[in-house]
């Protein structure tokens, strides 16, 4: 049997070792994430959101912890399923802050997501760089919420671009005058579509085909069939993830011969090359990165080794960039107060994986990608609101 | 009307309890208020629900349907015309809609009433997303400076008047008859009750309740749009939690609202990557175990207290 005293011993180092160990260590750092795991929105952010989490934690841990006045602090994650409901997006940050004391909390998924959490994020006065929220309204939004920011651009922004990437193939005399557009008939579809019409009208387009079709809708043959009947020079759909895959599909089936091929949301995934393969070659999409750039090509490595999956090319980075942001500016102040941070990212660039974000007087950033094309499997920006690194848009030639 | 003396105690602790929860935000402007806000909306949902489920037996899922025009009409009335007058039309609308539901389906048997109202949030969604596609709206905002506890106080003054509602017609004629068509439609008909007439009446209420709740609700999402607002998960939690209460008592649902939220926090809290698993179990093992929800629970222990009492 053990004597007593030695157990007492052994019971006290026991309990030294317990509190010296964590002691030794280095502080850590609670930092909050809330972003659908299950609900309609669970795939894109599987995608886009979990991935930068993981990848960004690592990274700051990797080099040492966040650096704040001196003081290294290793990052731990909570991380909290929203349900795609706005209600639990809200209650989840309330967690995070009062109950969990995470000291950071980063920005949900989606853009009905982000303006829900918008005005908790302010009441707690928390810094809050978006990046998967398009909107038109960042004046209106950042005088009621001067802690939100805004990174990827809005409908308007998207349009131009579009515009842009279709004029200069015509001009070039790669593809003609007709032009046939569709649209998913939800919000951001809509929004889209109701302002690409004027845009390729006032640019001397001819409108030949135009239609639109429900959420959810399985079957888009006939979509396809009509738009083909109409003999365009260039298709255009504002789509979103399910569609865009049903319509490149139907067009390979009807084997759609345009000069121009795009269709919206999700073009940009790395699952849609790994879908069509080849037949994706010169598609064109929403999004884009400078993918030559050694900044992107470097993350876009990292994130593939340490979360075992590839980026998306379009809001991936700007996620991961609206993090570094965050880092930036917590390192730069060197302390945890949130309304000189707010203030630093109002005043600085700053150097991310997207390149450089500024943000102006209306907390916006407005160099964005809007077009991305793919050619030998890479999705590549084609057009943006002034950013670097844009390839030459290339025609569409044919699906085999 | 006259009232007894068990009236005025159960008018008094309502009015004290109700007081009492309005006082919430003086307490906390946190994380409990915002538990307090989820809490408050689902016992209006899930009472206003039981009011016409309980006696009926009709299963309704169109509570998504309600919520998403009440939190439309906020969000394309905001910048027209005052807020207040926004919540008036909501539950106009609500009613109305209710209304011509019950007219269209409330003859048939439950059955069909059931895939019907299912079915109708998904139709008015569509609906709105054709208006919105054929005029190209562009996205909803609702920019208020309307707080949480503005959003709680609101909820709780609905709430009271739900259960004010509740309480008149379980005295009047209309809840009477409701009973009666419970029992036996058959019945009800022959004694001469207009069983169509009182279903429809009633089905009103949780219509106009449900679409007040969404305009309530609106400023909090900032952000209107057809995926979120019309969200059918609403309307099987409505259902879930208003059975795990019990629709036997107008005060039934409240209980399973209050251990269901607390309960779906925990998971959240705990296990977020499974919710959706864990919620499922914690149904079957509510199904199993309180077939009749906490208020078939609580009466067993009052029987079973008064047989002890006795013998």
């Amino acid at each position: 049997m053990m004597k007593r005293r030695t157990f007492t011993t052994l019971a006290a180092i026991a309990v030294a070792a317990a509190v010296a160990l964590p002691a030794a260590a280095q502080e850590t750092l609670k930092v909050g994430a809330v972003a659908p795991k299950t609900g309609p929105l669970a795939g894109g952010a599987t995608v886009t959101y979990w991935p930068n989490v993981q990848l960004w934690v690592h990274d700051v841990n990797a080099r040492g912890g966040l650096d704040v006045g001196g003081t290294k602090y290793m990052l731990e994650v909570v991380e909290y399923d929203d349900q795609t409901n706005p209600g639990q997006t809200i209650q989840a940050v309330q967690r995070l802050v009062n109950q969990d004391g995470a000291q950071i909390v980063l920005p949900p998924y989606s853009t009905g997501l982000n303006l829900a959490a918008a005005p908790i994020y302010n009441r707690f006065g928390l810094p809050m760089v978006t990046s998967t929220a398009t909107t038109d309204k960042a004046g209106e939004l950042s005088q009621q919420f001067p802690n939100v920011f805004f990174t990827l651009g809005g409908a308007q922004g998207i349009v131009g671009g579009v515009v842009e990437a279709f004029t200069a193939l015509r001009d070039r005399g790669d593809i003609g005058n007709k032009l046939a557009m569709v649209n998913v008939a939800d919000a951001f579809g809509i929004e889209l579509m109701g302002q690409a019409k004027p845009a390729f009208e006032a640019a001397g387009f001819e409108l030949v085909y135009e239609s639109s079709y429900p959420l959810g809708s399985q079957d888009l043959s006939p979509v396809m069939k009509a738009a083909k009947a109409a003999a365009p020079d260039a298709f255009i759909a504002w789509s979103y993830p399910p569609d865009t895959f049903a319509l490149t599909e139907q067009a390979i089936v009807e084997d759609l011969q345009v000069g121009a091929f795009f269709t919206a949301v999700a073009t940009a995934f790395p699952g849609y090359v790994g879908r069509f393969g080849a037949q994706a070659e010169g598609v064109l999409g929403i999004g884009g990165v400078y993918a030559d750039g050694a900044a992107f090509q470097e993350y876009a490595a990292r994130h593939e080794q340490v979360t075992g999956a590839k980026p998306d090319f379009w809001a991936s980075a700007m996620v991961y960039s609206s993090f570094q942001v965050l880092e930036q500016s917590i390192e730069a102040v060197g302390s945890f107060d949130n309304a000189a941070i707010i203030q630093h990212i109002k005043d600085n660039a700053f150097e991310t994986v997207i390149g450089t974000l500024d943000f102006d007087e209306n907390n916006n950033n407005t160099s964005f990608w809007t077009v991305g094309q793919w050619q030998g499997g890479v999705f590549k920006g084609v057009a943006s609101t002034g950013r670097e690194g844009a390839v030459e848009v290339l025609p569409k030639a044919g699906w085999n | 009307m006259r009232l007894s003396s068990k009236d005025w105690q159960t008018l008094t602790f309502a009015t004290l309890a109700l007081a009492a929860a309005a006082c919430l935000p003086f307490l906390t402007a946190g994380y409990w208020l915002t538990i307090g806000v989820t809490i408050a909306m689902y016992t209006v949902l899930s009472t206003s629900w039981a009011l016409f489920s309980g006696p009926t037996h009709y299963i309704s899922l169109a509570t998504a349907a309600f919520f998403g025009v009440g939190a439309y009409v906020v969000g394309y009335g905001i910048e027209h015309l005052p807020y207040w007058s926004l919540l008036v039309i909501a539950g106009v609308i609500g009613a109305v809609m209710a209304a011509l539901v019950g007219l269209t389906t409330l003859r048939l048997s439950g059955v069909y009433f059931v895939i019907f109202t299912l079915g109708l949030a998904e139709f008015i969604r569509q609906v709105i997303t054709w208006v919105q596609n054929w005029t190209g709206q562009k996205g909803i905002y609702v920019l208020t400076s309307i707080t949480e506890a503005h959003i709680y106080w609101q909820l709780v003054g609905l709430a009271a008047l739900v259960f004010l509602t509740g309480w008149l017609i379980g005295r009047s004629r209309l809840g009477f008859a409701l009973r009666i068509i419970g029992d036996d439609e058959e019945v009800a008909r022959h004694s001469g009750i207009r069983t169509a007439r009182a279903k429809i009446l009633l089905f009103m209420v949780p219509g106009a309740v449900g679409a007040i709740t969404g305009a309530i609700l609106a400023p909090r999402y900032v952000y209107i749009e057809p995926i979120l607002a019309f969200t059918p998960m609403l309307s099987f939690q409505v259902v879930i939690m208003a059975l795990l209460g019990g629709t036997g008592r107008l005060w039934g649902p409240i209980v399973g609202v209050i251990p269901f939220t607390l309960l779906w926090e925990a998971i959240s809290a705990s296990f977020p990557n499974q919710t959706t698993l864990l919620l499922g179990l914690s149904f079957l093992v509510i199904v199993y175990l309180l077939p009749r929800g906490f208020v078939g629970l609580i009466d067993d222990i009052r029987a079973r207290a008064g047989r002890e009492a006795l013998a």
